[in-house]
């Protein structure tokens, strides 16, 4: 959008049709980078025509349709000095217009073809979260890369192999078959997921969060959600919505983590607490039940809890034994041996957390160690509490978690380390 | 943003060339221009002359030095540039790699800086 975005209605119309539009223009073009351009060209073409023309009754469609006539204008003038492409014209041609009929099915089909092909399973996960956000969110390279602080060039270039790649091995734009549609929709979960985790904790940095990011990933959970209604997509759903609700209260003025028990529950997001326990509830209701929507409600329950002691610990700990079971992992088994801590007593959770590092696998995991010793300030063993929290410390790249740290060890009269 | 397409030419891959194959090429070119003006992408574009015509200047300790020829001398040279207005990088580098001329040089694709006056 360049010149044409100057027009307050054509850019109303842009935030508002572009990225369905493009869906569509990359079926009849079969092409992405075919389809950019003529989604360009088509909003080129709205600025002219509209303010004199006034504004169709279904820009959608008067906007694929000039996409799809001034690409096709485009690629015969091309074709005059090339062979290759003249056929390819003539293909391309003789598709679109046996598929230019745009039926209002087809245009949600079309939103979810685009985003199943820029999560699909040839491109690293990497190249998926690149394109998803710069296909289906319309987010510009460099805001990307921004994002995920990486330099512009790096980021256009994964870009562009990704493009290269889902050409090259012919990706198919289209729905999964009923048979594949879990995996594949297990893999758009996990890219919109990565997504939001990226926006609300940083890795390492200053930063705890980055707003844009979460943001853009409920924007396709939601989309994903009316489009394909289900379990898991609205458990996920949920679960960034009752995660998001958090957000204000989880760090201090002065940029410090705040612990769950310690928030304000006042800064809590009703709204987004309310949507999020909706969309539990219709999860719950299909009888599917899957990790996304078992982490969902653990996050609902603390969320409906009005003060920290009033949690439900003993639900959080029968939540956890069935997700474990749905998809077990050592981190699971850490929440779950800390949920043991609160809804028993600190012995047990401290007995489950040793058996866990003892295992091998959460050894390096800063949080592992944080968690012991939070059992053993509760134990009032606070010689060995600092000990762990020391080793979490050595362990912990993130800013304002350091701090964190830093201070429950001064707390406690150690030293912090450096 | 505006990014500027800097093109690298080597001559010597145009000498085996016929005459009527060069033509074809600042046609490609100019047809290239017109399809960017008519969507809207181009700001300013220019050939410019082989590197024998160049002149390099210096005014280092106020007074003017000049030396024959281009900064750099290099096999590819610098012969001609595109200023253009894109969405963001991959755009610009769709754009560029849609140029005639990347098909036998290089387009260096590079994003314009703004500097503000910063008082002083």
């Amino acid at each position: 959008m360049i010149a044409a975005a100057r027009n307050g209605v054509i850019e109303e119309a842009w935030r508002v049709h572009s990225r369905r539009v493009l869906a569509t223009l990359i079926r009849l073009l079969r092409d992405f980078d075919l389809a950019e351009e003529a989604l360009h060209d088509a909003f080129l073409a709205a600025a002219d025509r509209w303010p004199t023309d006034g504004v169709p009754a279904s820009p959608y469609a008067w906007l694929v349709s000039a996409g799809r006539f001034r690409a096709i204008d485009k690629l015969r003038r091309r074709a005059r000095f090339d062979a290759a492409e003249a056929e390819l014209t003539r293909q391309i041609e003789e598709e679109a217009e046996a598929q230019a009929g745009v039926e209002p099915d087809e245009i949600a089909d079309d939103q979810l073809r685009m985003i199943f092909t820029c999560c699909h399973p040839v491109l690293s996960p990497e190249a998926q979260v690149a394109l998803t956000l710069r296909t289906v969110c319309g987010l510009s390279t460099e805001e990307i890369a921004r994002a995920f602080l990486m330099r512009p060039p790096a980021l256009a270039q994964r870009i562009v192999r990704a493009k290269a790649r889902i050409r090259s091995a012919n990706v198919p734009y289209e729905v999964p078959a009923h048979s594949d549609l879990p995996g594949r929709l297990d893999a758009v979960l996990k890219v919109i997921y990565l997504v939001f985790n990226e926006g609300y904790s940083a890795h390492s940095g200053e930063s705890l969060t980055r707003v844009d990011l979460s943001d853009e990933a409920i924007r396709v959970a939601r989309l994903l959600v009316s489009l394909l209604p289900d379990a898991e997509a609205m458990g996920l759903l949920a679960l960034m919505l009752l995660h998001e609700s958090r957000r204000a209260a989880r760090t201090s003025a002065a940029g410090e983590v705040v612990l769950l028990a310690d928030q304000d529950r006042g800064l809590w997001r009703r709204e987004l607490i309310a949507e999020g326990g909706d969309l539990v509830e219709r999860a719950f209701a299909t009888r599917q039940i899957g990790p996304y929507t078992l982490q969902a409600a653990i996050a609902l329950v603390h969320a409906q809890a009005e003060r920290a002691e009033d949690t439900d610990w003993g639900q959080i700990v029968a939540l956890y034994d069935v997700l474990r079971r749905a998809a077990p992992s050592a981190v699971v088994d850490l929440n779950r041996a800390v949920a043991v801590g609160m809804a028993q007593s600190p012995g047990d959770g401290l007995a489950l957390i040793d058996a866990l590092l003892e295992d091998g696998t959460l050894a390096d995991y800063h949080l592992a160690h944080a968690a012991r010793a939070d059992m053993l300030v509760r134990m009032g063993r606070e010689r060995e509490a600092l000990g762990s929290f020391e080793r979490a410390l050595a362990l912990c790249q993130q800013g304002p978690e350091r701090r964190f740290l830093e201070h429950r060890i001064a707390d406690l009269g150690g030293m912090a380390s450096p | 943003m505006q990014y500027m397409f800097l093109i690298y030419l080597d001559e010597t891959k145009f000498a085996p060339m016929t005459q009527k194959e060069r033509d074809s090429f600042t046609n490609r070119m100019l047809d290239y221009d017109d399809e960017l003006r008519a969507s809207g992408h181009y700001v300013v574009s220019e050939a410019l002359k082989m590197p024998d015509e160049a002149v390099t200047v210096r005014a280092w300790d106020g007074t003017l030095a000049t030396t024959d020829g281009p900064f750099m001398e290099t096999k590819e040279h610098l012969s001609g540039f595109f200023l253009v207005e894109a969405r963001d990088l991959n755009e610009a580098i769709q754009l560029a790699g849609r140029m005639p001329l990347a098909r036998v040089g290089s387009v260096e694709v590079r994003p314009v800086d703004t500097l503000e006056r910063i008082p002083e």
